[in-house]
Parts: C-alpha cells; structure tokens; sequence
C-alpha cells in the first residue's frame, strides 16, 4: 500500500465514473417516471444488486482480464511449470483492491433503493440477496475465465467478449423485461445475467412475473451463474492442456 | 508550419494500419449502442414521452452518432509524450526548434483524426442502413455538422493536450488524468443525451466546454438547434479551444521551466 494517494484517486475516479453513471439514469426518472413497467426504486434495486456482483468479480479473478500480457511474455509458461493449479496463480495475479470504488457505489445504490423501496430486509430477502450476487460473482467470474480461453487461440484478447463483461453488467442493470426478446433469450440461456439478477430480485421484491416464471424458479436460478463458471473454468481447463502440449 | 503537417500525415498513415483492433472495437460498440438505444426505447413507453424536448427516433440518432463518434469523448494521454516526461528525455525535445505545445496539439489531433473516421464509418452506415440513424435534417446542418465535429476534434486534442502537460507536475499521471475523463465524458452526453438531463442542469451544461465535443455536433445534425442557437455554440466551441490552447502554452512554459530549474 505505498502508493496510498495514487490508490485513493483510482478509487475515486471508479466510484466517480459509475456514480455518475447511475446519477444520469435516476435523472432521466425526472422527465420519464418509468423505464418499461419498472419505476426508479424498483430499478435501483436491479442495478444495485448486479453491480455488487461485478465489483467484486472485476476485483478477485481480474488476473484472468490480464492473461493475454501474461501468455505473451511467457510469463504463463513459468507458472504451468509451478506445481500448483494455473487458474489460482493466474487468480492471485492481479487482485485489484482499487475496484473498491465501484464496489462502493454499488453498495449506496442499493441502500438507496432500500430505502426508496422502504423495504425491509427480512432474512429470506438477506439469503436471496447473498444467492443472486454469490451466482453474479460466479457468472462473471466465468466471463472473465472465458475471457482469457479465447485467448489461447488469439493471444489478443478479445474486445467483442468485453460486450459480455461491461455489456453485460450495464445490459443487467435494467429489467430484462425492457429489452427485445431476442436479447432476452440471449442473456437468459446464452450468458444467463437473467438467471442471477431479474428472477432472484423479483423474489425479493415480490413481483410476479410477466415472463410467468414461479416463484420456485426465481429462488433457484442464481444457481445457473454456478453452473456457467463450471461451464467456462473446463474450458479453461482444455485450453490450458492444448496449449501445454503444442509445445510454444 | 511545414514540421507539423508532416507530423499530422505520417502518424495518420501508421494510425490506419491498426485496422483488426478496430473491427473488434466496431462489434463491441455496434453491442452497446444497441443496448443503450433498447434502454431509452423503454422510458419512451412511458406515458410522458410525449412532452421531452427530444422524441424517441431523435435520441436513437443521438445513441448511434454517440457510438460512431465515440472517440471524440475518450480522452486519454499521449502514451508517448507520457513516456518522454517521466523519463525525462522530453528535455531533449526542448532543444529541438519546434514549438513543444503545438508540437503535443499537433501529435493530440493526429492521434484522433484517423481512428475517428475509422471507427465512424462502418457504425454510421450499419446503423443507416438497419434505419436507426436518421439522414441529417438538411444539408446545411450536414456541412454544419462536420465543421462543428472538427472543432469537436481540436477541442478534444486540446483537453488530452493539457491532461499530458499536467504530468510536468505529477508525473505519475494521477489526479486529473483519472478523473478528468469520466467527468468529460459525461458531461459531454455520451452517458445520457444532455437534453434529457434536468431542466435546471441545462444552463449549467451550456456552460461547460464539454458538450463542444459530443452534445453541440449532434444536434446541429439534428437540426435540434435554431440557427441563432446554432452559430452561438460553433462561436463557444471555437473559444473553448482559443481559451484552453492559451492556457496550454502557458503552462508548457511553466513546467518545462520548472523541470530544467530542478535539473531534469
């Protein structure tokens, strides 16, 4: 922690750019009372939930959003001669404690919408909130993992699989509902956002559906983030032994 | 004048080479501007949508010029000079006889030119071509709209101009080039159309030399301004830039000073 103020003002300058970020959507609440059928509070409570996700999963396995640096000065094949897993050196890599600015954020945005929702916090609500964003920690996570796969076939690392990662967060941040249902489709079976941040906070708020999912579902569905970070950590794990073996 | 001509056409060629990392960034912006069009589709559907001072197909072609011309809102330093001063050989450029600052204005306007009309061609025709970005309101506003975006430029390089000098002091490059781009960047409309944000904001918008680079071009496309309106921001985004290369100059002169004093 040497570099305190150059910390302090990266912090800053992450907390200042998403805080104005979600300064100019609830002002455009001023002129428009509701996005879609969702009004302010409501969507606050979307876009607090996603974003405590996605704070924490840009600051734990950000290694894995550097990795193409890592493979290109070979310092990744030192750490495939370590004995220890590849994935949790390439994890400890780079852990990012300046993402605490958005984390930061993330979190007033949801005590504001706690408070404009005056919702009270029972421990159902509590463990539902701890489940979606563990599964959006998962999920994104996941992309990130993804992220640097691609990358054992292009080295560069990618800028389309961004659209997933910051696409994706500030796609999540509103009400799936709001978009067309293709998009829909895409980010509830493809890369689930859906699954860890729509269904769980319809639970919390007690909403029905008007995609007539259960309420059973909505319970149940972060657990489809857990599944997609299984999905993409073999995928790493096949991209690690080919590239292993072809020897470069 | 002819040192930095030259200088504008050669990083201009080496700019165009970088052709595949622009693709990827063209699909990634041709993502978010769909995103961000379907977001203020859904507050168009609410009842209020009526009484906004932009309608709905106006704030899409806003979006979609945003994304074309994102680069104009990007600031960022001069890798280069960025380097130059930290290791101190910028004083090796202090002997050479040419101009520092407009040497750095020169190298800032360059670094923007080509990828700009890299990046905004392909977004400007896919997204005219699906009918999401409608043509210009007339060709007066089109020849307008293309004058203001060169200002748009200038006044661009001027902002990473200053940013860069600003490392004569820090160099670490903290501060200002950590927060200076989030501010310039939302106040210029990238992150919500400017017209949109409160009534009250709007003369303190109007203020600001930031909507030079993205809010003034795209309404003159628009034809979202009356012609009075129209000629008052071209004269604001020209003294913007008046006044932040003066501020520049002076500040080169200070800091170089300063370095040579210290024995860099």
């Amino acid at each position: 922690m040497q570099y305190r103020a150059a910390f302090l003002f990266q912090s800053l300058g992450h907390f200042l750019i998403t805080g104005l970020e979600f300064v100019g959507l609830a002002a455009v609440f001023q002129r428009f009372d509701r996005v879609g059928d969702w009004t302010l509070p409501e969507m606050s409570l979307f876009y607090g939930i996603i974003s405590v996700a996605f704070a924490l999963a840009e600051a734990i396995p950000r290694g894995f959003d550097v990795f193409h640096r890592l493979v290109r000065t070979g310092d990744f094949d030192r750490m495939l001669l370590r004995p220890r897993s590849p994935a949790l050196q390439v994890l400890g890599h780079e852990f990012q404690l300046m993402r605490i600015g958005r984390l930061v954020q993330a979190v007033v945005v949801l005590i504001l919408a706690t408070l404009w929702l005056d919702l009270s916090w029972t421990p159902a609500r509590l463990a539902m909130l701890v489940f979606a964003i563990a599964g959006g920690v998962c999920l994104f996570s996941g992309l990130f993992i993804l992220q640097a796969t691609v990358c054992f076939w292009t080295i560069e690392s990618i800028e389309l699989v961004n659209c997933t990662t910051y696409g994706g967060v500030e796609a999540a941040q509103f009400p799936v509902t709001i978009y067309r249902p293709w998009f829909r489709k895409l980010f509830t079976f493809v890369i689930p956002l859906a699954t860890v941040n729509y269904f769980p906070t319809l639970a919390i708020l007690g909403r029905d559906d008007p995609l007539g999912t259960s309420r059973l579902f909505q319970c149940l569905s972060p657990l489809l983030g857990v599944v997609f970070l299984g999905v993409c950590l073999a995928l790493w794990r096949i991209g690690v032994r080919r590239y292993a073996s072809t020897g470069s | 004048m002819r040192p930095y001509t030259a200088i504008l056409s050669a990083r201009f060629r080496m700019l165009l080479q970088y052709r595949a990392a622009a693709l990827a960034g063209i699909g990634t912006q041709l993502f978010f501007g769909l995103v961000r069009m379907m977001i203020f589709e859904a507050f168009y559907r609410s009842p209020s949508a009526g009484q906004q001072p932009m309608d709905a197909q106006q704030v899409t072609t806003y979006i979609w010029l945003g994304q074309a011309f994102l680069l104009l809102a990007m600031l960022h330093l001069d890798g280069d000079v960025a380097t130059m001063i930290r290791t101190g050989a910028v004083a090796y450029e202090m002997v050479r006889p040419v101009d520092l600052y407009n040497l750095w204005l020169a190298r800032a306007i360059s670094n923007r030119t080509a990828p700009l009309m890299m990046r905004a061609a392909p977004i400007l025709l896919i997204s005219a071509a699906f009918g999401v970005l409608s043509p210009p309101a007339s060709a007066e506003s089109a020849a307008l709209f293309a004058v203001s975006v060169a200002l748009g430029i200038v006044l661009a390089a001027a902002f990473a101009t200053l940013m860069t000098i600003s490392l004569l002091w820090t160099i670490s490059g903290e501060g200002i080039a950590r927060l200076g781009p989030a501010i310039i960047f939302f106040f210029s409309g990238m992150v919500i159309p400017l017209p949109l944000l409160p009534a009250w904001a709007q003369p303190v918008l109007e203020a600001l030399p930031f909507r030079g680079l993205i809010d003034v071009p795209f309404r003159i496309y628009m034809g979202h301004l009356s012609a009075h309106e129209t000629l008052r921001s071209l004269a604001q985004q020209v003294a913007w830039v008046i006044a932040l290369v003066a501020l520049g100059r002076v500040l080169v002169a200070r800091g170089t000073r300063r370095l040579v004093v210290q024995g860099g």
